[in-house]
């Protein structure tokens, strides 16, 4: 029962990410990019926030050919749980495990500060915590959040819709701040839940949905 | 020999840079202008004089890594 954090050149949620889990109780490792396979005992991938190579490029699009990259994407077609934050949702993008693209924010702006989030669905493990239709505060921080697909209809139609914005704040096609693959084992979202885990500084919401896991018996 | 591929925003793909350039433009007076989209160059220096095999192999550049097939359109310049 453990959690894999992948760490990359300019990845800079880990730390906090390790931090949230311990809170729970669950057993994390942090994972170097280049390493070329995952720990045996795996139940849970986290590709954390940061600029991964500088966001050269495009965001998440040097990131997604690291070697260990190759592991996450056969663990995540072989049923494993994976889930994407910020520049992680973007990797995950860029690597096809989620569909659709991300661009440059609406107004141009790099944007950081807490929104409010609606949860879509909770037909999921990550929001099981959550009924839908609630209301969420957390926090955001990035440049690159503007969500595009081609077909959002079938998206929506897959309940592979978990999270929207309240206010559309990045221009994000249907508010969508966060989304599953079909087979609801890879999650993607732009909010950071492991910078509201303490209720002492006000929010917990993020550390209720990471708990979506344990709930589950995934972790 | 030097291969350019230009990169950019799908047309119909609403460009937040290009648009704020616009905006830009038109404070400055200039008001012919009616579109803006921005995108981006990349130069390669290709070790092979094989012109068809060159743009082949650039293609699978591009589709890969160079361009994000989602939201952009690419253009070999050889």
């Amino acid at each position: 029962m453990s959690v894999a954090i992948l760490q990359f050149l300019g990845t800079n949620c880990e730390y906090d990410m390790e931090y949230a889990y311990s809170l729970l109780g669950v057993k994390t490792k942090i994972i170097w990019h280049k390493e070329e396979s995952l720990p045996s005992d795996t139940k849970l991938v986290v590709i954390p926030g940061g600029f991964s190579y500088g966001d050269y490029l495009r965001s998440g699009a040097i990131a997604r050919f690291s070697p260990i990259m190759k592991s996450v994407i056969k663990f995540a077609n072989d049923g494993g749980y994976v889930l994407g934050i910020c520049n992680g949702f973007q990797i995950l993008l860029e690597s096809g495990l989620l569909d659709g693209a991300m661009k440059r924010n609406e107004n141009l702006h790099f944007i950081s500060k807490s929104v409010d989030l609606e949860v879509v669905d909770n037909n999921n493990a990550f929001l099981s915590n959550f009924n839908t239709g609630d209301m969420v505060n957390v926090p955001i921080a990035h440049a690159d959040g503007n969500y595009y697909i081609d077909n959002v209809e079938e998206l929506e139609k897959n309940n592979q819709v978990i999270l929207r914005y309240k206010d559309n704040i990045n221009g994000s096609i249907n508010n969508i701040a966060g989304i599953c693959n079909k087979q609801k084992n890879v999650f993607g979202l732009m909010p950071h839940p492991e910078r509201a885990v303490d209720s002492l500084l006000g929010n917990d919401a993020g550390l209720k949905m990471l708990h979506g896991f344990v709930k589950s018996r995934i972790l | 020999m030097i291969v350019e591929v230009k990169v950019r925003l799908r047309s119909g793909i609403l460009d937040p840079q290009g648009k704020a350039i616009h905006h830009a433009l038109l404070s400055l007076g200039h008001n012919s202008v009616s579109d803006v989209s921005v995108g981006k160059i990349i130069t390669l220096n290709i070790n092979s004089d094989d012109k068809e095999k060159v743009r082949q192999e650039v293609t699978e550049m591009c589709e890969s890594l160079l361009a994000n097939v989602v939201i952009e359109d690419y253009e070999i310049l050889l």
